[in-house]
């Protein structure tokens, strides 16, 4: 790491790169970009560079993993050897197992499970470029590829981080701010439902931080939303315009 | 965790808990009762035993010399491993670790480390090249919901009496000397979880309760009464206010349980 800053928000109140405390960092959605996938999305926030696929319902694999009366989501989030600045060994560590299994139950709740029984979705989440928060911007992804597919679904899922630096609650942490600040606080949500799917959090807070935070998150959460629904709908307003040429 | 359980359990389960009521007459915000013993294993340097009901996990700790990671030069190294043995449930299997062991290992890790519970810069013999390395191995002996919460109270226990030898440096070299001193300690995090059945929160769930859950939600509560790690678990949704609620909750139940830690 090169040296650190001494303070992450400077005196006029604004962070390393310019935001605002309540300010996302910006974000890029595209949906249906892996030909070969049955549904897939690429998303950039800030620096983080995701791709998240699809395969499936499909015949399950290991059968025995099957269940009679619903389908199984498997989930594997996985980060590449080179999106980060030491290179990291692309055999999966015990935070990639533990981050696939909170991906995979903060989607679960959204996913019509028990339209597709005996079957298995898989869904592959590959970090390109880590910059702080790909927790939360591969929900975001994946939930647009599960939608992508054509998989029931009761609403998108979509997530993002609130936290604390410089005594600061603070939205959508990038990379400095995560690894320097004092509190981290992922939040994934169904908006429509209000419903939270995913809730981390490691640092310290008291509980009116915690409550601004997860406030914070939430609000950032609805905003990323609308950006979902519009990368959703261009994908079909691309479909149409290639029907009328 | 993919344990099957009668439909007709789970609708007295889930009813019982909408009128407020569980199968063993609890309270919905009431532990089951909790017995603590520290210092079980000899052999090792620090250990405690604790049951929640049925549920029974001991903690081992190990001190030995290592190198430091290169991101924190002076500090100490912790490592928490958890084993869910095979004699501990007829659904767990030999092998090596699964997702849950591995989430469960990091949820323990995750109180000690953010609440800074130990103090690692004490650990540190030779900046950057010699460190304490604190083991800290989770051995679940029986599984009947709640490892959690189990779990944390232990490794909080065992680390409590856990000492690391003396030592002196002689030319670059680190010998160890006889004698030890306590593991210095700076915070006692006590974790708390609950259970999401129909819209209601309960505290503590026991396996069958775990078996019919929508969701949990556990939250680490360090001496300042702050929250210093959260983590959801399942496949169902917690509202906003049930969040919120809980964190208040939590800080309640952790107080109670600090008491039962020896130090």
């Amino acid at each position: 790491m090169n040296e650190k800053p001494e303070r992450l928000i400077d005196k006029k109140g604004l962070r390393l790169d310019g935001r605002k405390p309540d300010q996302l960092r910006p974000v890029k959605l595209e949906v249906g970009i892996i030909p070969n996938a049955d549904g897939s999305a690429y998303v950039e926030q800030g620096k983080n560079k995701i791709l998240a696929g699809v395969y499936g319902p499909r015949e399950a694999h290991p059968k025995h993993l099957s269940l009679q009366d619903r389908t199984v989501l498997k989930c594997r989030y996985h980060m590449a050897p080179f999106s980060v600045q030491e290179r990291k060994s692309p055999a999966p560590s015990r935070r990639e197992v533990e981050l696939s299994k909170v991906i995979r139950e903060s989607l679960e709740p959204a996913i019509f499970m028990e339209l597709y029984p005996r079957t298995m979705i898989d869904l592959f989440i590959e970090v390109l470029q880590a910059d702080g928060g790909t927790r939360c911007a591969s929900i975001t992804a994946a939930s647009l590829a599960l939608a992508d597919s054509g998989i029931p679904m009761r609403d998108l899922v979509v997530a993002c981080a609130a936290g604390k630096v410089d005594d600061t609650v603070v939205l959508d942490l990038m990379d400095e701010e995560d690894k320097l600040g004092s509190a981290d606080v992922p939040v994934a949500l169904m908006p429509s439902l209000n419903a939270i799917t995913l809730l981390q959090m490691d640092g310290k807070l008291n509980q009116d931080e915690f409550e601004t935070a997860v406030n914070m998150a939430i609000e950032g959460c609805k905003q990323i939303y609308s950006t979902q629904k519009e990368a959703l709908k261009a994908k079909y307003v691309d479909v149409k315009e290639e029907a009328e040429e | 965790m993919a344990a099957v359980i009668a439909k007709i359990k789970h609708n007295q389960i889930v009813q019982l808990i909408e009128k407020e009521q569980r199968l063993d007459g609890r309270e919905l915000t009431e532990y089951r009762k909790i017995k603590l013993e520290q210092g079980t294993i000899e052999r090792a340097e620090g250990s405690a035993r604790v049951h929640i009901g049925k549920t029974d996990v001991l903690v081992g700790t190990k001190v030995e010399l290592g190198e430091p990671f290169p991101d924190t030069p002076n500090e100490g190294v912790l490592t928490v491993n958890v084993e869910l043995v095979p004699l501990a449930s007829p659904s767990y299997e030999p092998g090596p670790p699964d997702e849950n062991s591995i989430e469960l290992a990091r949820i323990v890790d995750r109180g000690i480390r953010e609440s800074k519970m130990i103090d690692t810069e004490k650990l540190c013999i030779d900046p950057g090249k010699k460190v304490f390395v604190v083991f800290v191995d989770v051995y679940v002996l029986n599984h009947d919901g709640n490892l959690i919460d189990a779990s944390a109270l232990a490794a909080v226990a065992a680390l409590l009496n856990t000492k690391m030898p003396n030592y002196e440096v002689e030319d670059g070299e680190v010998k160890i000397k006889s004698g030890s001193t306590q593991l210095p300690i700076k915070q006692h995090p006590v974790t708390v979880t609950c259970a999401k059945i129909g819209a209601k929160l309960v505290v503590d769930p026991q396996l069958e309760e775990e078996q019919v859950m929508d969701a949990r939600l556990s939250m680490a509560i360090d001496d300042d009464e702050e929250i210093c790690a959260i983590q959801k678990g399942g496949t169902g949704y917690f509202t906003p206010e049930q969040v919120v609620g809980f964190g208040k909750l939590a800080v309640q139940k952790a107080k109670e349980m600090r008491k039962k830690l020896d130090w």
